[in-house]
């Protein structure tokens, strides 16, 4: 009567400490220039080498230019955290991707392409958005850069056990409902915290239908409500996605490891600390209007009246006058300045694919600012390979290259003080894509309805 | 960083505002440094500074009536990003404590893998706290890890809170986690030999 994350909890467990602590065993280490260079450091400091080396995978994102990778990096100072990655990764003798290379991308999209990510492991990484990995039917969370330390020094972390949350969403999505949308729902049913202290399975007909390009969408977004991760369990879809990939282990015939993978699910009677049922006719194209993720309306909607609470209200006054929105505003049909599709929540192909749906055969809208971010080298191939650049092009607007970029505006695609954008990405937090900017998350298909109307615009009307 | 924690009195420097994220705590653009010193500096910063640098009225660490080792801030404090510059940027400000009825998980553990006390309150005593830190700033609080207990004698309250018992070992003797995987290494080398 065990729960999908009950089984992979207990047998990655090494030892139990006193009270709720365990050593848990971590399969896979994934590191980006970020949260690693002082993890680095700290090693070196004890005096300690990295303990399995094998398992660490890394590759820069968050820095690096959209334009012209071929160049140096521009901002000396992202330039420097970038080659720190690269002469680390070549200290340690660790498994590198550097810009510009074939296998580079945002790690949490480039790792699932490559099979370095697979069910049954556990997997961290100095980021929060290693959720996505849960999408695999893994246990995958972010960690910080003190953890990164241990995982290096010794593969293992000690962890608390998180109690469990089964979500499950039943029925069919309609026209123009996203994974995407399916996510920015639930965070806004539970709230930015409804979640912590939880891991979460999803399950039902929506998530059992879904792509794992729209699983990894949503359990990318688990950490959105404050879960450690989100994992959906193995099947076919599964199977199909991991067959080929260029480092699965080598050791196994592929049918062995489907048969185990295939095994890893919830028993029929496990029994979760929490269970949540929505209904798929319940979720349509959703957008955010306030600063957290959780702030969200279905695109028709209003703005909801503050809570009654006196701090809970100032929170909410201070997020929507920042927003510069106003209580029972409606949004659509107002004016965006900028579209950001990109980032690991739905930088993958079937995001272009769908923003390329909306675009194909209209023009981008005067006054607006579109950027179009592959999340890795990959994707940008099959961009290439299915003929979605030329329709880009043709719409007026240009295919960039692959990296965080605008989610979090830590290289230069920063969106500027005061302007609205659409955004693919995961957080719409104060100065989340630029000092002042003001975010408002929302799907591909959405993004691209206002890329080519320059409007808030129900992708459903097109 | 490794330093021992014990009892802490101290005036507070209070943030009412719910679900503070770590973006608010340490906006991306100061996430490119190498090392981990300095980010007290650029704390809040968006919040702390315009854009031309010059503070913030009204913004509480701006505002001089409000220093001290703890700060007190609203619901859900430490959302989103794990970035543990967050947590190194609180610490090198100069709080030890944070108190708060509620936090996010990993910002939680980045706060004490850097010796950074979160003390988790319940709403009636973090309400109560907030007002009367902000009406009255010489108002002091005494956290002590040991008993595990956070007491306002001006408001003649008390409260227990939770921590992990290994985790209040570490803290109070200075020990952190490498040090104990470091010592658990044939256990690690075991149980690959026995799932490989």
């Amino acid at each position: 009567m065990n729960t999908l994350f009950d089984k992979i909890w207990d047998a990655h467990v090494v030892n139990r400490i006193e009270g709720g602590t365990f050593q848990l065993y971590i399969d896979r280490l994934y590191c980006h220039e970020v949260t690693s260079p002082q993890a680095f450091d700290a090693i070196r400091k004890r005096g300690i080498g990295i303990f399995r080396r094998e398992k660490i995978i890394c590759t820069p994102d968050h820095n690096i230019p959209t334009l012209h990778q071929d160049l140096p990096i521009a901002d000396p100072v992202s330039k420097n955290q970038v080659d720190a990655l690269s002469r680390n990764a070549t200290d340690f003798n660790l498994t590198y991707y550097p810009i510009g290379d074939p296998h580079n991308g945002i790690i949490h999209v480039m790792g699932p392409e490559y099979g370095y990510t697979l069910p049954g492991m556990t997997i961290v990484c100095g980021d929060s958005h290693t959720s996505t990995h849960g999408a695999f039917g893994a246990i995958a969370f972010g960690i910080g850069t003190s953890e990164v330390e241990m995982v290096m020094a010794s593969q293992c972390l000690l962890q608390t056990k998180p109690k469990t949350m089964r979500i499950t969403v039943d029925g069919t999505l309609g026209k123009g409902v996203t994974a995407k949308d399916v996510a920015l729902y639930i965070i806004s049913q539970l709230s930015t915290s409804g979640a912590t202290g939880y891991f979460v399975e999803y399950a039902g007909e929506v998530f059992r239908s879904m792509s794992m390009e729209g699983r990894m969408t949503v359990c990318n977004m688990s950490i959105e409500m404050g879960a450690r991760g989100g994992m959906v369990a193995p099947d076919e879809v599964t199977i199909e996605y991991c067959k080929d990939r260029e480092f699965l282990p080598k050791d196994t015939d592929y049918n062995t490891l489907a048969e185990k993978w295939l095994s890893l699910r919830s028993d029929d009677d496990a029994v979760f600390d929490k269970e949540i049922h929505f209904d798929a006719e319940d979720i349509k194209p959703r957008i955010t209007f306030g600063t957290n993720p959780g702030m969200g309306i279905a695109i028709d909607e209003v703005i909801p009246a503050a809570p009654s609470e006196e701090k809970a209200r100032a929170s909410f006054e201070k997020a929507i006058n920042y927003m510069q929105f106003g209580e029972g505003e409606k949004l659509v049909g107002k004016p965006v300045d900028y579209v950001f599709l990109g980032s690991c929540t739905n930088g993958r192909i079937e995001d272009f694919r769908a923003f390329a749906s909306i675009i194909k055969g209209r023009k981008k809208a005067e006054g607006v600012t579109v950027w179009l971010v592959p999340g890795s080298k990959a994707v940008e191939r099959q961009i290439i390979a299915e003929g979605i650049d030329k329709i880009i092009s043709d719409a007026g607007m240009q295919l960039r290259q692959p990296g965080c970029s605008a989610c979090l505006a830590m290289n230069e695609d920063k969106v500027p003080e005061g302007k609205l954008c659409i955004s693919t990405s995961n957080r719409n937090f104060e100065g989340r894509q630029g000092p002042g900017a003001r975010t408002i998350l929302a799907s591909p298909l959405t993004a691209a309805a206002a890329a080519v109307t320059g409007k808030i615009t129900d992708p459903r009307s097109l | 960083m490794k330093e021992k924690f014990n009892i802490i009195t101290s005036t507070c420097v209070p943030l009412a505002t719910e679900n503070i994220d770590t973006d608010q705590i340490i906006p991306a653009r100061f996430l490119k440094a190498t090392s981990r010193d300095d980010f007290g500096k650029n704390l809040f910063y968006d919040q702390r500074f315009d854009a031309e640098g010059n503070p913030i009225p009204g913004f509480p660490l701006n505002d001089s009536r409000y220093s001290g080792k703890i700060l007190v801030a609203g619901k859900n404090f430490g959302c989103g990003s794990s970035r543990e510059h967050a947590a190194w940027a609180i610490h090198d400000y100069g709080f030890r404590v944070v108190i708060s009825s509620f936090f996010a998980d990993i910002h939680r553990a980045n706060e004490l893998n850097n010796f950074l006390l979160p003390v988790t309150v319940s709403e009636p005593f973090l309400f109560a706290l907030l007002d009367k830190v902000t009406a009255e700033p010489a108002t002091e609080v005494t956290v002590d890890l040991p008993s595990q207990t956070v007491s306002c004698p001006t408001l003649n309250l008390s409260e227990k809170f939770d921590i992990d018992p290994y985790k209040k070992y570490c803290l109070i003797n200075g020990l952190d986690d490498v040090d104990f995987l470091l010592s658990k290494i044939d256990d690690i080398k075991a149980f690959e030999k026995s799932h490989s």
